[in-house]
C-alpha cells in the first residue's frame, strides 16, 4: 500500500511526507500520473496560493488526474480549497469536484486575517464525534458551510473545516501539525477504501 | 473561535539553544531537538527558532537542524534569523518550517515582504520587531542578535506596522527591548497601541517571568499569542501549567 502525495509546486510536503511515515505507511512524493493512479490514497497538500497550485497542476497534466481517481484523496488547505469549482484567490478556477466556491474572511469586520493558530473543530455526525478537537488553521480563505460540510468551525462566521464527497475529503486545516489530533485524523482518513 | 497561543521561543547559536538578557550575555541552555521535543510534548501552540548568529554575522541559517525539528515535532514551527532573499526562505520552508520570520532584511528592504507573501502566501511570513520605547516613542532596531551590531533604524513601530501589513505579512511578533529578560511582564502599553492599527495576529514577546504576565497580556490586549523563553528554559513553569493557569481564568486555550 503507497499514499502517493502529489507535488503541486508548494513548500512543506516534508512535513506531510514525515506524518504519514509516522504512522508507518510508505509513501512517494511525486508528480507522475501514472504513480499516483496506481496509489491506494492520495494526498493533495497545498501551501501558497489556490492560483499557484492549479497552475502547477495544470501544467503538470494532472488536472484530468485527480479528477478520475477513484480511491481515497485527502486535500489538506489549498488542497481542499481547489477541490471546489472556484477560488476568489486569484479568481482562479479549481478542480470541481465539490460544488461552491471559496470566499476571504472579511477583513472590514474587526477580524485578523489570516486565521492563524489552533481552532475547534466539530463533526455533525455522531459517529465522527470523537475527532472533534483542536486543530491547527493557517488560512485566509474559506468555504462556507454546505451540502457536503462534515465538521465546522468558528471564525467570524462558521465555515467548512472538513468536507466530503465521494471518495474525496477535504481539511482546511493542516493534520500534519496538528499534533495527536491531527495524527488521529490522518487515521481516519487511511481507513477509507 | 481560534484560541490564544503559549510560544516558546528558542535562541540558537551554533546549533546550540542559548539565553541571554537584553539581548546579550548568552549561555547555552540545551539541545534543539531535546527542547524541541519537550516542548511540543507539554502542548506548546507552536515553537519559534532564532538563530541570533545568522542575523548579525550575514549568514543565512544552517539548515540541518531545521529539519531535524519537523522530524520530531508535529506541530507549526517558525524559523528566524539570517533569511534575505525568496531562496532562503524556499529552503527553510522546504524542510519542514511553517513560517519564517524576518526582521533586519525587512526593514532594509520592505518589498521582500511582497515578494515572500506572494511566493508563498501571507500565511508563511511573520515580521519580527525589536522595539525600543524612548521618550514615549517606538523606534524600530535592526541587527539585535548582538550587542555590538543593534541600532536604531529611527522607523516609527506604529508606521511599520501599518506598512507591513500593505506588503502582505501574514503576522507580526512584537518584541519589546525594555522588557525583553527583565522578567516582570510583557509590555501591555506597547502591545494595546500597535494593535489598534493591526489587523494581523500579533504575538507579545519580551517580559514573561510568571505565570500572571500570561494571564495579564491575554486579559489586558487582544494578542493572539505570548512567547517567552526563560520562564520555560529555566524550568520553573512548565507549558501545562502555563496553559492551566490561563483556562481557569477562562481565557481560550488549547488543552
Amino acid at each position: 500500500m503507497t499514499v502517493a502525495i502529489i507535488d503541486s509546486g508548494g513548500s512543506n510536503l516534508r512535513s506531510v511526507a514525515k506524518s504519514i511515515d509516522r504512522l508507518n505507511k510508505s509513501y512517494v512524493i511525486t508528480d507522475i500520473a501514472d504513480e499516483i493512479m496506481k496509489a491506494s490514497f492520495v494526498i493533495l497538500p497545498g501551501v501558497g496560493s489556490a492560483k499557484n497550485v492549479m497552475s502547477e497542476l495544470k501544467k503538470k497534466n494532472l488536472v484530468d488526474v485527480i479528477n478520475n481517481l477513484k480511491q481515497p484523496v485527502l486535500g489538506i488547505c489549498i488542497g481542499m480549497q481547489i477541490l471546489f469549482e472556484y477560488s476568489a484567490e486569484g479568481n482562479t478556477k479549481c478542480l470541481g469536484l465539490i460544488e461552491g466556491d471559496i470566499q476571504k474572511f472579511d477583513k472590514s469586520t474587526d477580524l485578523k486575517v489570516p486565521q492563524m493558530g489552533w481552532n475547534k473543530v466539530t463533526f455533525s455526525d455522531q459517529k465522527l464525534k470523537k475527532f472533534n478537537n483542536y486543530y491547527y488553521f493557517a488560512n485566509s480563505y474559506y468555504s462556507a458551510t454546505q451540502k457536503h460540510t462534515t465538521a465546522t468551525s468558528e471564525y467570524g462566521d462558521i465555515f467548512t473545516s472538513v468536507v466530503e464527497k465521494n471518495n474525496f475529503l477535504g481539511c482546511q486545516f493542516h493534520p500534519e501539525k496538528s499534533s495527536e489530533a491531527g495524527e488521529y485524523f490522518l487515521q481516519y482518513f487511511f481507513q477509507k477504501s | 473561535m481560534i484560541t490564544r497561543r503559549v510560544i516558546p521561543c528558542l535562541d540558537v547559536r551554533d546549533g546550540k539553544v542559548v539565553k541571554g538578557v537584553q539581548f546579550k550575555n548568552h549561555k547555552i541552555v540545551g539541545s534543539i531537538v531535546d527542547l524541541a521535543r519537550k516542548y511540543s510534548t507539554e502542548g506548546a501552540d507552536e515553537l519559534v527558532f532564532y538563530d541570533i548568529s545568522a542575523s548579525t554575522v550575514g549568514a543565512t541559517v544552517k539548515k540541518e537542524w531545521v529539519s531535524k525539528i519537523s522530524d520530531v515535532i508535529n506541530i507549526p514551527f517558525c524559523v528566524a534569523g539570517g533569511i534575505k532573499s525568496i531562496d532562503d526562505a524556499r529552503s527553510i520552508l522546504n524542510l519542514g518550517a511553517d513560517k519564517i520570520s524576518i526582521n533586519t532584511p525587512a526593514l532594509e528592504n520592505p518589498k521582500l515582504i511582497n515578494q515572500l507573501s506572494n511566493e508563498f502566501g501571507s500565511q508563511c511570513v511573520v515580521i519580527g520587531m525589536d522595539i525600543k520605547t524612548v521618550d514615549n516613542k517606538d523606534y524600530l532596531f535592526a541587527k539585535t542578535g548582538n550587542e555590538t551590531t543593534a541600532h536604531s533604524t529611527g522607523i516609527n513601530a506604529m508606521e511599520w506596522i501599518k506598512e507591513v501589513q500593505d506588503l502582505g505579512a501574514g503576522e507580526v511578533v512584537i518584541n519589546s527591548m525594555n522588557k525583553d529578560g527583565m522578567r516582570n511582564g510583557y509590555d501591555i502599553k506597547l502591545l494595546k497601541k500597535l494593535s489598534s492599527v493591526c489587523n494581523l495576529p500579533m504575538i507579545a514577546s519580551g517580559g514573561a517571568g510568571c505565570k500572571e504576565d500570561f494571564i495579564n497580556v491575554f486579559k489586558g490586549t487582544n494578542v493572539d499569542g505570548a512567547l517567552a523563553a526563560s520562564i520555560f528554559h529555566s524550568g520553573e513553569y512548565s507549558i501545562s501549567q502555563i496553559k492551566s493557569s490561563l483556562v481557569e481564568k477562562k481565557i481560550n486555550i488549547r488543552i
